[in-house]
């Protein structure tokens, strides 16, 4: 397994920053108020954090009475010292207040991101998951979420404090003296030449060791799921190299990019401290020859100081900033993912009675290269059943993928009641299925809940009569907590032959008038099988239904049976007639008995 | 905590020498200050217009500083993120390795969602803090022992009043901690519900869509969401208490020291002045202390992480290994159940009284209702569990004395929802074992039916998308199978793994093994009576009990629920 795939998250794609930073806005928009509550309380704390020290100052006065030979007044000390307790007091509070009003906002930016990551998976075309690692995605989900956040509930704010303060010291240095300003400007072009610069590595180191990441934790995913065959088959060692080797190259490429991001913080340091030395010393100089006098040189390199301030503190922020952009467009890129095609506008959430299906000419291909189905036809009239064979790989499930408008089709088009299935809107088309499918699933819920999915409103009586239809009931009813004994897809003893007569029961429970049976009872034995015939067969009844199988005795009832073959129907008609034809159908009903 | 500490140590000389580099640098930060003061207060003052250049060179030694504090600083951080990410690197090796040999029992009460997130986002958090610890961690401390220092030169009575204030302040940071660790280990625990939903949705997608439970799904994400949040939000609010808290503290020790001092000034003990100069020192402790209270917050949230870690480290095999190295004896019988019996959780029994005798080459078939059993005979060969009575033998010995790798390593395994991966189909079938060569490969493809590969654009050298979602279920499971018999195999183990086979492709396959595996011990389980029509044991398995066995001709004499079956599947008249 060196060959990863080329996994495309867009890491090589260029993005434009302003971009991110737009859309982190957007985010950030949407809970101006506590933006706004945030900004009001940072300044007003800021502004508070001037009194402590004034009050300080006061009572230094009072002690420096003792110089001019007086006496201390004790009086006047205590007051201050309890106005001093009250205003920290205070202070404390609201950087509490605050603390927490940060919190909550990002935690909300946090909240609606993740949502968003989460809806999009639920819109996006299907293919998306064919290409794009669990393990990734999940990734995306956590920590670059999390990155955003950490840096939106500590950064934001400290960016807009930060600039305040820079601003209010910038003014005063200009009143000061413009003349050491103009000296202390020297060093701007440079401050900007060093952070575009090293702006511009880290963030493609970034962009490489996330990609590096989301690979690594899409093996890791991979890998730990597959675990027990990777048991089965002693690879542990195997496995465990090649996540070592991926393990090092991320370890590697986080070092890169650590090792400029941490740059970052000391340069811009040492770009304002060479400003106060050439500052200070120009000053010095230029007092010494008195140009400037020595109190505003004094007051000038208080102000630079304050300056030097935030600036060491945004020089910190930078490296984080760089970071959550980083992660930003990891996420943006998932929400940027097309879509299923969106419903044409005047689509029709009504119509479907019958269930009659026209499949007319279709053909379609997953890749340009490889035709999967080519001009296929048949028509169904409501309530037939259509059964579907032919070799595995034939084209059978895509004939389903295709029904149920998980892949738009090329060419032709498929009409149910007479409507091109495209001219429904997509939810309400999909209700009119419903389908159990060879691969299972069930999501973590109560045996009630997975029954119950999908299906609305249903009491529990019809859920129990539904669990009796499909054979499930008795081996449910004996689980520790019955119908509410917890199921997941991980973990827990519940065969895969269970887990599908769950999923007929989910089907039966559905009022649908078209049914897709993909392999249906394959994991069921066939006693069971046995025993939910009749029950399959009221399924059926009444509903127009595609049934993909290999067990030819469900197949034989069917009314219409199509012979499919590397994308072609070879073969169409009822098994008699199929039979007496001899063909391939003929060849393939006999091969069972062999 | 500790651990982290640990796993740290094996990089101690990288750790010091980024201690001593950021130390150096911060030194270098620190000094820049002083010498700028006591150019402007007092060398200034001092000299005379022809000695500027002593303000010049002054200047270039500030610069001089700078340089190397810009040097030092880098050199600190950059060591700091080697150490950062080689120890994370070790975690997650040591954790993954861990991960990929726990037994299925462990497994099964972890869940794979949370094994996921302790690999991906613990390990990412103490990540975080083993880089900040080293390039904050050091600065704050040494503020915090530099100021009380300077303050113990000028006014030692007054430092130990501010001193006194730190005992208080550790009582807080640790009483915190504590609760924090908790809290943040209960959002960590959110986290793999979010993973759950997430990968629960990306497995289930099809399904999901088909019944268009798009909004039903988001809310159930939304319930997630939302704790997730509210979690942060707990461990937020009760830990961000410390830092107003401590400042307060620290506030009032200045306050006492203030008005303590006004009495000393009173009295003639001290000067103003130096009252002035102490507040300098004691404002450097108070900020330094908030740093380091903020650095204990990292802490303890990577500690809650470290802590998850740990606790699948510490998880010990329940399964004891072997120390016999295997031996075929081909007189011996092949594969002995000895009157088994198994439970999962120690309750109701799902195997009672198993017991069959296969000699080398034989083939037993187990049919029976789902849910009755059969996958947990497999999971007893394979030693994913032991049973609680009886035992089982492989090669006349009993398989607990057996080396479980080695055991494992003469089975060939298709499990009912086993696993492709993400990689070549070459890479599919010989699996990295060395042994499985292109020749093998080939042959299994043969054995396995999987002549699809062949139509393939590239062949063997096609990419299998994760889950083998570009490739039907048939195909996938003559891969499954052509994996299994790669490395032919003394046990071949079929569970279920030709459902989605036509009958003809099916009966090909079985004769191919029949052909090629002469020496192999064939279990297949299935659901088709044609699977396993030929085997030379068929096992009747209902509720964890063999109630017939027998050979085919046999059991369709004697055995009801057999006749049934055979009537259903092969159609009256014809059976």
């Amino acid at each position: 397994m060196n060959r990863r795939r080329g996994r495309n998250d867009g890491s090589d794609v260029a993005k434009n920053r302003t971009q991110t930073l737009k859309r982190l806005w957007y985010y950030l928009s949407y809970y101006k108020g506590r933006l706004i509550l945030g900004i009001v309380l940072t300044i007003l704390s800021n502004t508070l954090s001037l009194i402590g020290p004034y009050l300080t100052g006061q009572m230094i006065n009072e002690m420096a009475v003792v110089n001019e030979g007086l006496d201390i007044d004790f009086h006047t000390i205590f007051i201050l010292g309890g106005l001093m307790i009250s205003f920290y007091l205070i202070s404390a509070i609201m950087n509490y207040i605050l603390s927490i009003a940060l919190v909550k906002m990002s935690q909300s930016v946090v909240y609606k991101l993740r949502s968003d990551l989460f809806n999009k998976m639920t819109t996006v075309k299907v293919n998306y998951f064919d290409t794009n690692q669990t393990g990734d995605i999940i990734s995306r989900m956590s920590y670059d979420i999390d990155t955003i956040a950490g840096s939106l509930s500590s950064d934001a704010l400290s960016l807009i404090t930060s600039t305040i303060t820079l601003v209010v010291s910038f003014v005063m240095m200009i009143i000061v003296s413009p003349l050491l300003l103009l000296i202390f400007f020297i060093t701007i072009p440079l401050s900007f030449l060093m952070t575009s610069l090293l702006s511009r590595i880290i963030k493609k180191k970034l962009r490489i060791r996330n990609r590096s990441l989301g690979e690594l934790n899409g093996y890791t995913e991979e890998m730990i799921s597959a675990q027990k065959t990777i048991q089965s088959y002693v690879q542990e060692e195997a496995i465990y190299e090649k996540y070592q080797s991926l393990n090092e190259d991320t370890a590697k490429k986080s070092y890169e990019a650590g090792y400029y991001l941490t740059t970052t913080g000391p340069s811009i340091m040492f770009i304002n401290n060479f400003g106060t030395a050439l500052v200070g010393t120009a000053g010095a100089v230029l007092a010494l020859f008195g140009r400037i006098l020595i109190g505003d040189l004094s007051a000038f390199m208080l102000y630079s100081k304050r300056f030097s301030g935030p600036i060491n503190h945004v020089s910190n922020l930078i490296a984080d900033i760089q970071s959550a952009l980083a992660a930003a467009e990891r996420v943006f890129y998932v929400l940027d993912q097309e879509d299923e095609t969106k419903d044409i506008e005047d689509a029709k959430d009504f119509g479907i009675r019958q269930g009659a299906v026209k499949v007319d000419n279709i053909s379609f291909r997953y890749v340009p290269e490889t035709p999967v189905l080519e001009n296929v036809s048949f028509n169904v009239k409501p309530g037939q059943t259509v059964a579907i064979v032919g070799e595995t790989g034939a084209g059978k499930t895509t004939l389903v993928n295709l029904l149920m408008r998980f892949y738009d089709i090329d060419k032709g088009q498929i009409l149910i009641d007479n409507t091109n299935i495209e001219h429904y809107n997509r939810r309400y088309y999909r209700k009119a299925f419903s389908m159990v499918l060879q691969d299972t699933w069930i999501f973590k819920g109560t045996v009630l809940e997975n029954i119950k999915y999908g299906n609305g409103d249903v009491s529990f009586e019809e859920v129990v009569e539904a669990a009796k239809k499909a054979r499930i009931h008795h081996y449910i009813s004996h689980l520790p907590d019955g119908y509410d004994t917890m199921l997941s897809d991980e973990g827990v003893n519940i065969s895969k032959g269970q887990k599908q007569l769950i999923v007929i029961a989910r089907a039966m429970l559905s009022k649908s008038q078209l049914l897709i049976l993909d392999e249906a009872t394959s994991n069921v034995d066939t006693y069971t099988e046995v025993n939910i015939q009749e029950a399959m067969l009221n399924l059926m009844e009444n509903k127009t239904s595609f049934v993909i199988a290999h067990r030819l005795s469900t197949i034989r009832n069917a009314d219409i049976i199509l012979f499919v073959d590397k994308g072609n129907i070879i073969e169409q008609g009822t098994h008699d007639n199929l039979m007496a034809k001899k063909g391939h159908y003929h060849d393939l009903f006999m091969s069972q008995f062999a | 905590m500790l651990f982290i500490f640990k796993k740290m140590g094996k990089y101690k000389g990288q750790v010091t020498y980024s201690l001593v580099m950021k130390a150096l640098g911060t030194g270098a930060d620190l000094l820049l200050p002083f010498i700028l003061a006591y150019m402007l207060d007092e060398l200034l003052l001092e000299v005379s217009v022809g000695d500027y250049w002593l303000l010049i060179y002054t200047g270039l030694l500030m610069l001089g500083i700078a340089f190397l504090g810009w040097v030092f600083n880098i050199l600190a951080n950059r060591s700091a993120e080697k150490v950062s990410s080689l120890t994370v690197r070790d975690v997650r090796s040591e954790l993954f390795y861990k991960t990929e040999t726990l037994n299925a029992e462990q497994v099964d009460q972890i869940t794979t969602s949370s094994l996921i997130s302790r690999l991906t986002s613990d390990t990412y958090n103490i990540f975080q803090m083993v880089g900040s610890l080293q390039r904050l961690g050091i600065r704050a401390p040494m503020l915090l022992v530099g100021g009380i220092i300077m303050a113990a030169f000028l006014d030692p009575v007054l430092t130990l009043v501010m001193v006194a204030m730190l005992p208080f302040m550790t009582i807080i940071v640790y009483q915190y901690s504590k609760r924090g660790q908790p809290l943040y280990k209960d959002i960590q625990k959110q986290v793999d519900e979010i993973i759950r939903v997430l990968r629960e949705n990306i497995t289930g997608v099809r399904v999901v869509r088909a019944l268009s439970m798009t909004d039903y799904e988001q809310q159930r994400f939304d319930i997630e969401n939302k704790k997730a949040v509210d979690k942060e939000l707990t461990a937020t609010i009760t830990m961000n208490k410390i830092r107003p808290f401590i400042s307060l503290i620290m506030n009032i020790g200045l306050i006492v020291v203030l008005i303590f001092g006004a009495y000393r000034v009173a009295n003639g003990y001290t000067k103003v002045g130096q009252i002035l100069a102490l507040i300098t020192y004691f404002t450097l402790i108070l900020n330094s202390t908030a740093s380091l209270t903020r650095i204990f917050i990292r802490m303890s949230r990577a500690g809650a992480s470290a802590g998850r870690i740990v606790e699948v480290l510490k998880l010990e095999t329940t399964i004891v290994d072997g120390d016999k190295p295997l031996e075929i004896n081909p007189s011996l019988p092949h594969l002995e159940f000895d009157n088994v019996t198994f439970s999962y959780h120690g309750k109701e029994s799902h195997l009672e009284n198993i017991s069959f005798k296969l000699s080398r080459g034989q083939t037993l078939g187990i049919i029976g209702a789902t849910g009755s059993g059969k996958t947990t005979i497999i999971n007893l060969i394979m030693r994913f569990y032991d049973p609680q009575q009886g035992t089982i033998k492989v090669f006349g010995e009993d398989i607990k004395t057996l080396k479980r790798d080695e055991l494992r390593r003469h089975i060939g395994l298709v499990l009912q929802n086993d696993s492709v991966f993400s990689d070549t189909i070459h890479e599919n079938i010989s699996f990295s074992r060395p042994h499985v060569d292109l020749n093998q490969v080939k042959l299994a493809k043969e054995i396995a039916q999987a002549d699809f590969i062949d139509q393939m654009p590239e062949q063997y050298d096609h990419e299998i998308a994760q889950r083998g979602t570009n490739i039907s279920g048939g195909q996938r499971q003559r891969l499954l199978i052509a994996r299994a018999v790669a490395s032919n195999p003394e046990l071949l183990i079929l569970d279920d793994a030709s459902s989605a086979l036509d009958y003809q492709t099916d009966k090909n396959l079985r004769f191919a093994i029949a052909k090629h595996l002469k020496n192999t011990t064939k279990i297949i389980v299935a659901q088709r009576i044609s699977s396993i029509k030929d085997a030379d044991l068929i096992l009747v398995i209902d509720n964890g009990r063999i109630i017939n066995q027998g050979t085919h001709d046999e059991l369709a004499k004697s055995s009801e629920i057999y006749q049934i079956l055979v009537k259903h599947q092969l159609g009256e008249g014809l059976a």
